[in-house]
C-alpha cells in the first residue's frame, strides 16, 4: 500500500505485469475512488465550463464526455480532466485526486458567470473495469444496453441495483467502463464485478498496472507529462485545444505559442541500450543536456522499455538518437512514433 | 518467509555464511515490495566492497533500488543466471535468486547483522 494524496492505494495485487496482461487480454478492475468530482450547474453552466476548459464544450451532446485541460492564464495546466455533459445546465467533471481542491478553487475563481460549482467527491466512488471483456462483465450487472453507449459517452442507470453513472471511458488504452456509484455501495459493486468477471479471469489491478497501461497508450499523467509549467501544445495535446471556440482561460498564451512556435515538445522513446529511462532522468543529445524523461517503464505489451520525454522542438521528431542518463551513464535510446500501443478495433 | 540460518540488514539484504564465503541476496519481503524484477546490476568479480556500500541495483517494473553490502569483502562470484532471468530473484530470493558471493574481509561483521527473529520484527514494525 502507498499513500496517494491521503488514500491508501495498492500498487499491485498479483503483480504489475500479470495485472497489465489481464487488462490487455481479458478484464481488470481498478478502485479509482480517489478521483475527484466537481459539478457545474445552472443556466450558465455551459459558459463557465467552456471558459475554464480547453476543449469545445459546445460540441458535447447530452450523455457525451470528452478529455480536456483546465489551464492557468499563463497556459500551464491546473489539471487534466474529463467533462461529462449530463444536461444543458449540468456538467460533471472527473478530476485528479491530488488536484481536486485546487481545481475547485480555480473554477470558482473564474466563475464570472454565476454558475453553481459544487465539490461532490464525497458522493462518488469510482470503479474502472477495463479490457476486451469489460463490456461482457458489466453487462451482467445492468439493464442498461452497454453496446448502445458509444466510446466517450455515458448513461445514468443502475448497476447491481444501485444508481450508477456508467461511462464508456478509461485510462488504459483498452475498451472499458468507469462506474461512478455511491461510496457505501462500492465494495458490494466491486465484489459483484469480481464475480461477474470470474469466467473471463478478471483481476484486481493497482496503481502500478494503471501506470504501465496508460503509458503504452501515451495518456498523460499530471505531475509527469503535464503540470503548471507545461502547456497542452507542448504536451502534444493540441487535439484538446479548440482555439476557435471563443475565449477561455489560457487561450492568449496558447495562441501566441502557436504563432511564435513551440520551444519544446513531448515525444516518445524506446531504449536501445540496457536500462529503463525513468521519470526525472536527464536526456542528452551528442553529450549535451537536451531534456528530461517524464515517465518510463517496461511496456509489458509492446515488449520494450519505453518512455516519454521533453526535447527541444527541432529534435522532437521520431528517429532522433538520444541518450538517457541512467545512474550517471548515458544509455542509448531513440525517439519513436506514439502511442506505443493501440488496440485493434 | 525469513529463513533461520541467514543474517539480515535494514536494507533487506540477506547473507549466508559458507566457510570463508558469504552468499548475498535480497529478502522475500524486498522482492515482494519491488514486484516484477526486470534488471539486476551486479559488480565485477574481484571488486572490493565495503560494508554498507552500494554494490549494484535491482530494477523492477515500478522502481530501481540500490543494493547494499552486508559486510566487507571481495566479490568471488556473481549469479550468471540473472542477466537472462532476473525474475529468479522474485521466484526464489533465498535460492536461485542469489546475487553475489563474497570472500569475507572481516567475519566479525556478521555478528552486527540482524537474526531472523530480529528481521521479522523489523519488517513487522516497518509496515
Amino acid at each position: 500500500m502507498v499513500d496517494f494524496g491521503g488514500w491508501d492505494m495498492p500498487v499491485q495485487y498479483s503483480g504489475i505485469i500479470d495485472e497489465h496482461n489481464a487488462v490487455r487480454t481479458a478484464v481488470g478492475i481498478f478502485d479509482v475512488s480517489h478521483m475527484g468530482e466537481i459539478e457545474i450547474r445552472g443556466p450558465e453552466a455551459a459558459r463557465l465550463t467552456d471558459y475554464v476548459t480547453t476543449n469545445a464544450v459546445g460540441k458535447l451532446k447530452t450523455g457525451q464526455a470528452h478529455y480536456s485541460g483546465l489551464l492557468y492564464d499563463h497556459g500551464g495546466f491546473v489539471d487534466d480532466i474529463l467533462v461529462h455533459k449530463v444536461a444543458d445546465d449540468h456538467y460533471f467533471l472527473c478530476v485528479n485526486a491530488s488536484n481536486q481542491e485546487k481545481d475547485f478553487e480555480h473554477i470558482r475563481s473564474q466563475n464570472k458567470f454565476d454558475a453553481k460549482v459544487d465539490f461532490v467527491s464525497d458522493r462518488y466512488a469510482q470503479l474502472a473495469i477495463q479490457g476486451p471483456q469489460a463490456k461482457a462483465t458489466v453487462q451482467k450487472l445492468t439493464e442498461v444496453d452497454l453496446p448502445g453507449i458509444k466510446y466517450y459517452w455515458f448513461a445514468d442507470g443502475e448497476v447491481c441495483g444501485t444508481p450508477a453513472r456508467i461511462a464508456h471511458t478509461g485510462y488504459t488504452g483498452e475498451d472499458g467502463f468507469e462506474l461512478y456509484v455511491a461510496p457505501d455501495q462500492a465494495e458490494r459493486v466491486w465484489n459483484e464485478v469480481m464475480k461477474a468477471g470470474a469466467e473471463f479471469g478478471i483481476k484486481p489491478c493497482g496503481l502500478g498496472a494503471r501506470n504501465t497501461l496508460r503509458l503504452e497508450a501515451k495518456m498523460a499523467l499530471y505531475g509527469h507529462e503535464i503540470d503548471a509549467s507545461i502547456s497542452p501544445l507542448e504536451a502534444d495535446l493540441g487535439w484538446i485545444v479548440k482555439l476557435d471556440k471563443g475565449d477561455f482561460v489560457g487561450r492568449d498564451v496558447l495562441l501566441k505559442q502557436k504563432e511564435v512556435g513551440l520551444t519544446r515538445k513531448l515525444v516518445g522513446f524506446e531504449m536501445r541500450g540496457r536500462g529503463i529511462g525513468r521519470d526525472g532522468y536527464e536526456v542528452q543529445i551528442d553529450g549535451a543536456p537536451a531534456g528530461w524523461v517524464t515517465s518510463g517503464s517496461p511496456g509489458p505489451t509492446v515488449g520494450k522499455n519505453i518512455g516519454l520525454c521533453y526535447l527541444p522542438i527541432a529534435q522532437a521528431q521520431p528517429g532522433q538518437a538520444i541518450q538517457i542518463m541512467i545512474r550517471n551513464q548515458p544509455v542509448d535510446a531513440v525517439t519513436v512514433e506514439t502511442p506505443f500501443y493501440k488496440r485493434a478495433k | 518467509m525469513v529463513p533461520e540460518n541467514l543474517r539480515y540488514t535494514k536494507d533487506h539484504e540477506w547473507i549466508r555464511i559458507e566457510g570463508e564465503t558469504g552468499v548475498i541476496g535480497i529478502t522475500d519481503h524486498a522482492q515482494e515490495e519491488l514486484g516484477d524484477i526486470v534488471y539486476v546490476e551486479l559488480p565485477k568479480v574481484g571488486a572490493k566492497l565495503e560494508q554498507s556500500s552500494s554494490f549494484g541495483s535491482v530494477e523492477s517494473v515500478k522502481a530501481v533500488s540500490d543494493i547494499y553490502c552486508p559486510v566487507s569483502g571481495e566479490v568471488s562470484e556473481t549469479n550468471p543466471a540473472l542477466a537472462e532471468s532476473p525474475e529468479k530473484v522474485n521466484d526464489d530470493p533465498y535460492g536461485d535468486g542469489w546475487l553475489i558471493k563474497l570472500k569475507l574481509a572481516n567475519a566479525g561483521q556478521i555478528d552486527g547483522l540482524m537474526t531472523a527473529a530480529q528481521y521479522t520484527e523489523y519488517i513487522g514494525s516497518e509496515s
